[in-house]
């Protein structure tokens, strides 16, 4: 019995008699409900706008956004809580760094240097900048393990401005080398935007060690609510860098053809923030410190190697990147079943109440460059267990004749 | 939602034949239907001689439901008028998204009338109508871009 179900109300549910078995945890966590409460309580007691109010109840409301702030700091150890944003989530954190740094700091020629694996989200944005500023995008292919051979990393050379990176591949579950490829960027005067929404639920992000100058990532994909997300940047860029959104509680003085902005982080969190999720972010990260990330990476590679050990055995079942758990490898298996498209395999077996991803993963190009039109995807966290994983082979094993193909 | 009314010997037979699944001789339309949400297209072609379609197939990647369906339809639109294809392809609109019942009403889609429990799947809807969705558009004669 895993320990932590309990913790998780939805978990519990049954639909039509069946447990749910939830294997999209790479699309978003469940919530604990140490969480949702502290949402609720939030709500029930503490509402008011931070930053404005000269009464006790907005004291206290931004008493506690900042406190989440100073959680999300220690959480990643940045040097200063005024490195840490709150944004939406990971998505919007990105386009921060690439309309406020990227549109004013990458110019003509630059290189943009990225794995041909980003999530959309780490690729458009570079891609809007790329064409507006005449620089030219530089992909990195991973080879059939999903890592970036020696190769691939030598693209990183002179003419690279920026290298954008996610910590772990969305599809493919591999740990991206962070500090190698700082360290080259670094090397030649580039800076880096890592992407830990897929590492952080699952792996310590620190981002002193990693040196990153820019870290983004969703609070809804580690265990917090949805609507909360972070960017870290180094301070010293983010001081040289312009406003992305203007408005409300970002602003110094304002006249009636100028305005002088706030300092960080206000400068960069106009309108009115949200609160609650702040809070909420702030909730998950105690539940995942009681945790601890030795027994999360210890129960996931667990799990990882007793499914992807269940999969090869399964015929007609092809998994895509590295098929051996290990260190490299996060719990993200994407595969396909021979002559069936991942939407029919997704609908069986949610009739037996297995929840997993089917589509391109907002990873069109890597769909292009393994040569897949999509897949399916099964993520593992934490709060899963040996019997999800059984159910889920069960399921898998009877989609074939589903379709009237060969088992 | 029990797979078995999905799943039926009709879906999995039109989706395993590609019968319907090929290159036409001197197509008047040529049309492209994508499914955004999962990258799923399919390229409709249609022969139309005094305002009748003489001959469809199509070509592209998809699902078992999307496949099937688009099969489904080519059979169904073959040798009629371009006003009932397109009367064909609104009752099946109807068919899926629940708003037509009838069963007397629904015989003219003939096989299709087995794709009839998609409706209780939203998140399958539209897989099953891209086809139509094609069909409809190439009739309309609208221009999708590439």
């Amino acid at each position: 019995m895993n320990p932590y179900l309990n913790d998780f109300p939805v978990l519990g549910e049954k639909r039509d008699g069946k447990r749910l078995v939830y294997l999209d945890n790479a699309a978003t966590t469940q919530k604990p409900l140490s969480v949702i409460q502290a949402v609720d309580e939030y709500y029930r007691r503490s509402n008011a706008n931070p930053h404005r109010g000269l009464y006790e109840l907005s004291i206290r409301a931004t008493k506690m956004y900042e406190d989440a702030r100073e959680s999300v700091r220690a959480f990643i150890n940045a040097g200063k809580a005024c490195e840490v944003l709150f944004t939406r989530n990971a998505s919007e954190s990105l386009n921060l760094v690439a309309y406020s740094y990227g549109m004013n700091f990458i110019h003509e020629g630059d290189e943009i240097a990225l794995p041909v694996s980003e999530h959309h989200s780490n690729l458009l944005p570079w891609q809007m900048v790329a064409k507006a500023k005449g620089a030219k995008l530089v992909y990195l292919y991973p080879d059939s393990c999903g890592r970036l051979p020696e190769r691939e990393l030598n693209k990183i050379g002179p003419k690279t401005a920026l290298v954008a990176v996610a910590h772990v591949s969305n599809v493919l579950g591999t740990v991206y080398p962070v500090q190698e490829i700082v360290r080259r960027a670094h090397a030649v005067g580039a800076v880096v935007v890592l992407d830990c929404a897929q590492s952080i639920p699952h792996y310590p992000v620190d981002v002193k060690k990693l040196d990153v100058d820019f870290a983004a990532f969703s609070g809804h994909k580690m265990l917090a609510p949805m609507g909360i997300g972070v960017l870290y940047g180094k301070e010293e860029l983010l001081n040289q860098m312009p406003p992305f959104l203007t408005g409300g509680e970002m602003i110094e003085y304002v006249s009636e053809q100028n305005a002088t902005f706030a300092p960080l982080p206000q400068k960069f969190e106009a309108g009115t923030q949200n609160v609650g999720g702040a809070v909420g972010l702030s909730a998950a990260i105690d539940y995942m410190k009681k945790v601890g990330y030795d027994t999360i990476i210890k129960t996931e590679e667990d799990l990882l190697a007793y499914a992807l050990d269940g999969m090869a055995k399964i015929p007609h079942v092809t998994v895509y990147g590295d098929t051996k758990a290990g260190e490299q490898r996060c719990g993200v298996i994407s595969f396909n079943v021979d002559g069936v498209h991942p939407h029919d395999v997704s609908s069986i077996l949610d009739s037996d109440g297995v929840a997993i991803r089917a589509g391109h993963h907002c990873a069109q190009p890597l769909m292009k460059y393994l040569g897949v039109n999509a897949t399916c995807r099964a993520s593992l966290y934490f709060y899963n267990t040996r019997e999800d994983i059984d159910v889920f082979l069960a399921s898998l094993k009877k989609v074939r004749g589903w379709l009237g193909l060969g088992t | 939602m029990g797979l078995e009314s999905i799943y039926t010997q009709i879906l999995t037979e039109h989706n395993n034949s590609n019968r319907n699944k090929h290159h036409i001789d001197s197509p008047t339309a040529v049309l492209k239907g994508v499914n955004p949400s999962c990258g799923d297209e399919i390229e409709l072609e249609l022969r139309e001689k005094d305002g009748m379609i003489e001959d469809a197939a199509f070509t592209g990647i998809g699902c078992a439901i999307s496949q099937a369906s688009a099969s489904i339809m080519i059979d169904l639109i073959k040798g009629k008028t371009k006003e009932e294809a397109l009367r064909l392809a609104n009752l099946f609109f109807g068919m899926i998204k629940n708003e037509v019942k009838d069963e007397a009403e629904l015989e003219d889609l003939d096989e299709a009338v087995a794709l009839k429990d998609i409706s209780h799947m939203p998140a399958r809807v539209k897989c099953a109508v891209l086809g139509w969705h094609t069909l409809e558009d190439a009739i309309n004669g609208e221009q999708k871009p590439e």
